[in-house]
């Protein structure tokens, strides 16, 4: 009955842990994007793998890389 | 208010923005807050280049005007506003509150837009001031022409009885 019981609280802990992992690594780098907003209120979204999303986002990214230094 | 003065506020104002450039709509550089020209003038040029890119991607000629864009990456995000005549591009942290960074670049270049309406408008007054003497002494000169005239006929007139 012990033994089960620590199987169990083992098994929860275990599972906080990666769930807090994967949380804090989505939360800590965010997806690469590009948005844009047009004059009547609408916006476009392209992220990486799209076409529009690799030809800007490797602007960004040197205009990023030469701002930081 | 000159452009560099509204930079310096933009970045005083808004803690995310770490750097940002004012240029023309082709790419030239107004006011920069970089201490190096070269790197205002590369920021610059990106941003021009990525709203050009970001037309073309978007690919129907109809679609409205591209009037904002963020582009977000794990070292930070960069940031465009343009209108009629000028862009501001500035870059942020990784986690910036995008609403806010638009709504600050948004109102730095309304202030520009207000300051260059007014300088306008003063330069149309005092035009407009100018003419206004010239037309007031062209009006002299004909009223004392013509008195000059009535003056020659009255003596002509006496002349003429005498």
């Amino acid at each position: 009955m012990r033994a089960r019981s620590a199987f169990a609280a083992l098994g929860l802990s275990a599972g906080a842990a990666a769930a807090a992992a994967l949380w804090l690594r989505r939360g800590g780098s965010p997806r690469e994007h590009v948005d844009l907003y047009f004059a009547d209120g609408s916006m476009v979204s392209f992220v990486p793998g799209s076409p529009g999303g690799d030809r800007l986002l490797p602007i960004a990214r040197r205009v990023l890389a030469a701002a930081r230094g | 208010m000159d452009a560099a003065q509204a930079l310096a506020d933009l970045t005083e104002i808004s803690a995310q923005i770490e750097a940002a450039v004012l240029a023309r709509a082709d790419g030239s550089v107004v006011a920069s807050t970089f201490r190096q020209e070269g790197r205002g003038e590369d920021l610059a040029r990106a941003a021009v280049e990525l709203v050009a890119a970001a037309g073309e991607a978007r690919g129907n000629s109809g679609a409205p005007e591209l009037v904002q864009i963020q582009a977000a990456t794990p070292r930070g995000s960069f940031f465009i506003v343009r209108d009629g005549g000028h862009v501001v591009a500035a870059v942020t942290g990784s986690k910036p509150t995008v609403g806010l960074v638009f709504y600050d670049l948004k109102t730095c270049l309304r202030m520009l837009e207000r300051e260059a309406e007014k300088a306008e408008k003063s330069a149309k007054a005092d035009k407009a001031e100018k003419p206004a003497a010239t037309k007031e002494n062209i009006g002299k000169a004909t009223t004392s022409r013509k008195r000059t005239a009535t003056k020659k006929k009255d003596a002509d007139d006496r002349d003429e009885s005498s």
